[in-house]
């Protein structure tokens, strides 16, 4: 029983930063491809496209986070401070991007916040993209705590990985906005989502490769088991051509889905390669469990409440589904 | 510095920047939620408008509150790992609730008050005022459970180190929550109370919108009335709580250094730590044993009870909890008087009162941080009371890393902040939108009697 406990626990997180990544990572892909809008009335009408939605994208990640606090605090306790400078930075830029969205909509020059929301969205998915590559690399642990220094997580594979999630929610984010925007900014976007569709492909194949070639760990997981987990890499190849036919002949709301399902496929596959660890190679998912008392006790909220968060963000994107109203703002 | 001190800063910074926006925005949603509520039952446009123009400013303190809250939720285990692993089977859970049933809750219905004004029929739109006020009250229940128990740990038991539940009703419900909790839900209802009067009276002064600021200077007095000297109550009886079961706490706020003697009062003093006595104390005899024991001769706990090594910083604490009371009660006198003029008809028209009142948008913030400096400071040095000590439950990161961290966030919160106050401030400025094919409303005496009111 309390093995399983920690399994449904981390079902949980899982879906809780799955959600995270495909709902924040579209919302920080616009922040990034704000950036390259032509004009003013252009950023605002990519922003506006995401406004009702980034305030509920973001509480994934905490939920991600105080997920991981609740269930596994011994990797918690780990984690945090062996990523403490990519967390704070992260943290920091999330900060600037989100009130850009606020402050954008009353300041006179719109320079300073625009400039904010890009850097700011583009710096917080790459390190994102970091603590990722940290969470599949190694940290070191003596006695349950982090025995490395502040920068072990500087290595050439998580600053890879860093790039490969800012294009990941790049993607996201104009495949969004061929779906929820019209004119010259789809047309842009349709544009950008066939680039940025080859370069995500590159990156997942040099994270595929590189991580069974470094890591025996991933390898042995791999290798062995082909027979049964050769579709993973055959789905996203098949996901790949399905997005590149569907931004070619003019679909809209079919690219988004394909990165979603990209995205997915990548981050099973992750899930296959680090399970069951949440901090290789010494602490796995029983090893850093809370006290079945305080899962149980969880549990049961989680039961309930889950199901009904999701139907309130599923009311959440059906009441603004359809293009975006560039014109509405509150302000 | 010290490793431990540097994240003692850092998270002191960050948590006190963090709660000046919630405390606003328990608030500011319940003034909103009875607008649209009243909006919705006399069918009264002006109230709408109202509504409206308060939710405009919600939206930017709500914002700044949410992007300094998530990084609460990591800066647990950044700065305070080792404490994650002790407390994380009691603590996490409380604040997983809070995530689950309000974050969400308070996202997501907030989207539709801004955003779903044309979208949603006008009893939804309304009722996702009230939504987002049931949320933001819902998660001051969560956090200020886990803050209390940190303060008074029960239902739980400690193995090797490691807290594990025994009882969640006794956790969830220790012995400090119900007062703390009254407490700050009344602290925020006062404070988004006194940032109202001041709008209100600004809008007077500068003889705009006449009917509306109007009715905020009457919804906040008769408000204000209430929850002032609520305030004075429930801060009594949280006081008596904290001196059952934080009695050192309570010898810091009095400087209190000798149990065998009767308390005095202290209106001023300069508690000197080493000597363990006041300096230039101007007190009331035996005032502090009157106020806790209800007995001019009663005694209770002294700093030299215990150790100084577990002893609170007594000056932080002292001070603190002077500036709160002080500012208790002038909050009181505000409203009394304010109810005096209405009572006597000369509110609207009372200069120096509406000018008082303009001025004093802030106090609320300055008593909410106090109370903070109070009940935390106080608690030190544990982490968990009587428990765990504050310095054994660092993360392993090296100082200089929280230096240059600790920088960064003065540097980005302080820019953050001076901008989201003048967005504010620009966002009053810009007044209360009216229908289309209106004109302005320019009022009558104060504005033609005060040229610079106008550009208030």
């Amino acid at each position: 029983m309390e093995s399983q406990l920690s399994l449904i626990w981390a079902g949980i997180i899982g879906t809780a930063v799955a959600m995270y990544v495909i709902l924040d990572g579209f919302d920080l892909g616009i922040g990034t491809l704000s950036a390259l809008a032509k004009e003013h009335t252009e950023r605002s009408q990519m922003i506006r496209s995401i406004a009702p939605f980034w305030d509920g994208n973001e509480t994934w990640l905490v939920l991600g986070g105080v997920g991981m606090f609740v269930a596994f605090p011994r990797a918690y306790a780990v984690i945090m401070p062996a990523l403490y400078v990519p967390v704070i930075v992260m943290l920091l830029a999330l900060v600037i991007r989100g009130v850009a969205f606020e402050f954008r909509e009353v300041s006179r020059s719109k320079r300073l916040w625009d400039g904010a929301f890009a850097v700011g969205s583009t710096l917080a998915g790459f390190c994102q993209g970091v603590i990722l590559g940290n969470l599949i690399g190694d940290i070191r642990v003596e006695n349950g705590a982090f025995a490395g220094s502040p920068f072990d997580w500087a290595t050439p594979f998580a600053i890879v990985c860093g790039f490969g999630v800012v294009a990941g929610y790049a993607l996201l984010g104009a495949t969004w906005l061929v779906m929820k925007t019209r004119g010259a900014v789809a047309e842009r976007a349709r544009e950008h989502s066939k680039v940025l569709l080859m370069v995500v492909i590159i990156f997942m194949a040099i994270v595929s490769l590189w991580t069974p070639l470094a890591m025996p760990r991933i390898a042995e997981r791999w290798l062995p088991n082909i027979l049964y987990l050769w579709p993973v890499p055959l789905a996203t190849a098949a996901v790949a051509f399905w997005g590149w036919r569907s931004l070619a002949n003019g679909r809209e709301v079919a690219p988004f889905l394909s990165s979603i399902l990209l995205f997915a496929l990548g981050y099973l596959g992750l899930g296959i390669s680090t399970f069951p660890y949440l901090v290789p190679p010494s602490l796995t998912i029983w090893q850093a469990a809370a006290s079945p008392a305080s899962q149980t006790f969880m549990l049961a909220g989680t039961l309930v409440l889950l199901p009904l968060i999701f139907g309130y963000t599923g009311l959440i994107y059906w009441l603004f589904r359809g293009k975006a109203n560039p014109d509405e703002s509150y302000h | 510095m010290e490793p431990v001190l540097l994240a003692r800063l850092q998270f002191a910074f960050t948590i006190s920047f963090h709660i000046i926006f919630p405390t606003l925005t328990i608030g500011l949603s319940a003034y909103m939620a009875t607008l649209a509520l009243m909006a919705q039952a006399t069918g009264k446009e002006h109230y709408r408008r109202l509504a409206r123009f308060w939710t405009k400013i919600f939206a930017v303190s709500f914002a700044m509150g949410v992007v300094s809250g998530v990084v609460l939720s990591y800066e647990l285990g950044t700065n305070w790992s080792r404490f994650s692993v002790a407390a994380g089977n009691v603590v996490g859970p409380l604040a997983g609730y809070e995530v689950l049933s309000a974050f969400f809750l308070e996202a997501t219905f907030l989207s539709i008050l801004l955003f779903g004004v044309n979208k949603v029929p006008r009893w939804l739109h309304s009722l996702s005022a009230v939504i987002v006020a049931i949320g933001t009250a819902i998660s001051a229940f969560w956090i200020l459970s886990a803050n209390s128990w940190m303060n008074t740990p029960v239902g739980h038991e400690f193995r090797d180190g490691v807290a594990y539940p025994i009882d969640w009703y006794a956790i969830v419900f220790n012995p400090s929550f119900i007062y703390r909790l009254g407490h700050m839900l009344n602290a925020s209802y006062l404070t988004a109370g006194f940032v109202v009067l001041a709008v209100g009276a600004r809008f007077l002064i500068a003889g705009r919108h006449m009917d509306e600021a109007r009715t905020m200077l009457r919804m906040a007095i008769g408000l204000l009335c209430v929850l002032a000297p609520l305030q004075l109550l429930l801060g009594d009886l949280h006081g008596l709580n904290t001196l059952a079961h934080q009695p050192i706490k309570v010898a810091a706020m009095e400087a209190h250094w000798d149990s065998h003697q009767p308390g005095d009062f202290h209106i001023f003093a300069w508690p000197d730590e080493t000597a363990e006595l006041n300096r230039f104390a101007i007190s009331i005899p035996r005032g502090a044993s009157l106020i806790l024991t209800h007995d001019p001769a009663g005694r209770f706990s002294g700093l030299k009870d215990v150790p100084a090594n577990s002893r609170p910083p007594v000056k932080p604490v002292f001070f603190a909890f002077r500036i709160m009371l002080a500012i208790g009660f002038v909050m009181i006198a505000i409203t009394f008087a304010g109810a005096l003029l209405w009572w006597r008809n000369t509110l609207f028209t009372s200069h120096w009162y509406l000018r008082t009142i303009a001025q004093s948008w802030w106090i609320g913030f300055v008593a909410v941080l106090a109370g903070w400096v109070v009940t935390e400071s106080g608690r030190q040095p544990w982490i968990i009371y009587e428990i765990m000590r504050t310095d054994e439950a660092s993360s392993p990161v090296p100082g200089a890393a929280i230096a240059v961290t600790l920088v960064l966030f003065v540097l980005v919160y302080g820019l953050v902040f001076s901008f989201g106050i003048y967005y504010i401030n620009r966002l009053i400025a810009k007044g209360i939108e009216r229908p289309l094919g209106e004109p302005p409303e320019f009022g009558p005496p104060l504005a033609a009697a005060m040229p610079l009111g106008r550009n208030a």
